[in-house]
């Protein structure tokens, strides 16, 4: 008896003990997992500083209004205007998201609305196959096939690096991100909706395309600025199948040079550091870095639209 | 802007009434068509994975074999030339890349959901991560550089594989976190109240039955993270990859060669050897890719069906 009530003294004490290492214990977990958190802040941070802190050692050289304005990409010749690079990631850019545009729609119409339920659980994880493949095999893909299966069909003129080839492998690879996030909103879309639709007559097709798509507009808008953010930062497509020739006003079937394949060629050569052509990739990173950013903003703000509506 | 548009568009449907009978098998032949359509849009993207695929292995065939994984790249015999050496180093890659962004991207995702109150800094630091999904890889490589190889040398040894390891870990951390906060998000909250009226402490619950139930959600997602690490070429490239070395990587801060950069650098030379080198490699790396997401695909299935 004495050594039980004994243990009931002292049980409190253990626990008490106990508890201040719990607590202890539980204040260095949550300052870790809140360090991990804090880690994104300071990788844009880091992005951030290291970007600008070359680029504004690059506009002590270069004049910044003859870096936006000039159409003229020479670094060798001292010639800084970026317009032919971004005209070069515009121009692959526009042809990527003409494939995506309608074919991720349309991928996503039928992966909510027609598709039956056992091949929708077959097909999603097939495109995000496609979505893994890595940019270097589509590259690849794009010179070594399609281009010379355009020049021995449709178009005999095309050069050996163009910007058509690798725009279209590109629409290919941000498939699965436009149909993706834009199946995401056309499922959220009330099935009330589509009832509805249906009570009044409507056939499946007209319920799809005048209910359904404009009620997830913002989703599906949010989904091609993201595509188009793809589109402008993919590096390796355009590297490999569109050459590195900047080129300004050049047509689809012409070699031309987006920005990330500068960044890419300028790394990969003799370039000495801390000279004016290296850290010109900084000027061109940022000015990346700045349009990928407005774009991501863009489709976030989208996202969380139609995400409050319903 | 949207929900105006439909609106104006509603008179209109009205005003062609009259008509409405008599275009039925018009109505219904569209529906047909559009049918068709959606098939067929559904099918472009799995289409051209077929053709990718059987184009690079008919390109490659004449350079695959188990020779083609041991020996190292040459430039004097590139018909007896491999991808050892990448190989290895992809390995390096990924097996460091998991070490550093696993726990990180675990831990910041936990705190999110399972800490963090609804702050302006948190608010900041979600637009922040989903904005990081979105940055460039090669602007990665870039802070990468400035950073991990110029900043950081003498931690990290410059061109280090550890360099290019953090490098590829920021790129996916953001990857990895969201889908965690996904898991965590699906289990109910009745698990985690249960657990504090045991008396267990938050990270008590946390450790013992809010990661193990979200672990296939996670492991879907870290599986998917690390496959787009090991292809990624562009931030490599700006962190200083070595396009050849004469020797295997057999420590965190030795050079490294890596699959991705290998076969870029095989597409970049005209010969053909070399461009049949490329299909190879890349036979190899697709099938490695292959593998992690059918293991990611089967674990997901799996916990759907539980859930």
């Amino acid at each position: 008896m004495a050594v039980e009530a004994g243990r009931t003294r002292s049980g409190p004490d253990v626990w008490k003990r106990n508890s201040r290492t719990r607590e202890a214990r539980e204040r260095v977990i949550k300052f870790l997992l809140t360090a991990c958190a804090y880690l994104s802040i300071f990788t844009t941070v880091g992005i951030v500083v290291v970007l600008f802190e070359e680029t504004v050692r690059f506009f002590l050289d270069v004049s910044i209004v003859e870096f936006l304005t000039s159409t003229r990409w020479a670094p060798q010749q001292g010639s800084f205007g970026v317009l032919p690079l971004v005209y070069g990631t515009l121009m692959a850019t526009l042809i990527a998201i003409n494939v995506a545009l309608p074919v991720g729609l349309l991928t996503a119409i039928y992966l909510s609305e027609y598709a039956p339920r056992s091949l929708r659980r077959w097909l999603k994880p097939a495109l995000e196959i496609l979505a893994g493949v890595p940019t270097v095999v589509y590259g690849y893909f794009a010179l070594t096939f399609i281009t010379p299966f355009f020049r021995d069909s449709l178009l005999p003129g095309i050069g050996s690096f163009n910007a058509l080839a690798a725009g279209l492998i590109m629409g290919v690879m941000i498939i699965p991100t436009v149909a993706s996030v834009s199946e995401d909103a056309i499922y959220a879309v009330p099935l009330s909706l589509r009832e509805g639709a249906y009570a009044l007559g409507a056939t499946k097709r007209e319920t799809a395309t005048k209910i359904v798509i404009p009620a997830a507009l913002s989703g599906i808008v949010a989904a091609v600025i993201l595509g188009v953010s793809r589109a402008i930062g993919e590096t390796m497509i355009v590297t490999i199948a569109m050459g590195s020739q900047p080129n300004f006003g050049g047509t689809p079937l012409e070699s031309m040079q987006a920005m990330t394949a500068y960044i890419v060629q300028v790394v990969g050569g003799e370039t000495p550091r801390g000279s004016i052509t290296f850290e010109s990739i900084f000027a061109v990173g940022s000015a990346l870095f700045i349009m990928t950013l407005i774009l991501n903003l863009a489709s976030y703000w989208f996202v969380r639209r139609f995400r409050e509506i319903y | 802007m949207a929900q105006s548009g439909t609106q104006v568009k509603q008179p209109e449907g009205g005003a062609e009434r009259p008509e409405f009978k008599a275009s039925m098998s018009t109505r219904y032949g569209l529906d047909r068509a559009f049918t068709v359509l959606v098939t067929v849009a559904a099918l472009v993207g799995i289409v051209v994975l077929v053709v990718l695929v059987v184009d690079v292995i008919r390109d490659g065939s004449t350079m695959l074999s188990p020779k083609f994984l041991t020996s190292f790249p040459s430039q004097i015999f590139p018909e007896n030339g491999g991808v050892y050496p990448a190989l290895i180093g992809s390995v390096w890659l990924l097996g460091l890349t998991a070490l550093i962004s696993v726990p990180l991207g675990l831990g910041a995702a936990v705190y999110l959901e399972e800490y963090a109150t609804d702050t302006r800094i948190n608010r900041m630091i979600e637009i922040n991560i989903s904005n990081l999904a979105g940055v460039p890889s090669v602007i990665y490589g870039l802070l990468g550089l400035g950073i991990f190889v110029q900043l950081l040398a003498p931690v990290t040894g410059g061109t280090s594989v550890l360099a290019g390891a953090l490098t590829l870990s920021l790129l996916i951390l953001p990857v990895i976190i969201v889908a965690t906060r996904e898991a965590l998000r699906a289990i109910p909250g009745s698990i985690r109240e249960g657990g504090f009226a045991l008396g267990a402490t938050r990270w008590e619950v946390i450790r013992s039955h809010l990661l193990p139930m979200a672990l296939p959600g996670a492991l879907t997602g870290i599986i998917l993270a690390l496959s787009r690490a090991i292809g990624e070429a562009a931030p490599l490239l700006v962190v200083g990859v070595s396009l050849y070395q004469t020797y295997a990587t057999t420590g965190p801060f030795d050079g490294y060669m890596a699959l991705p950069t290998q076969i870029y650098d095989w597409i970049s030379r005209p010969q053909q050897v070399f461009q049949d080198s490329a299909a190879a490699g890349i036979v190899v790396i697709m099938a490695v890719l292959l593998l992690a997401n059918s293991v990611a695909i089967v674990l997901r299935n799996r916990f759907e069906k539980r859930a």
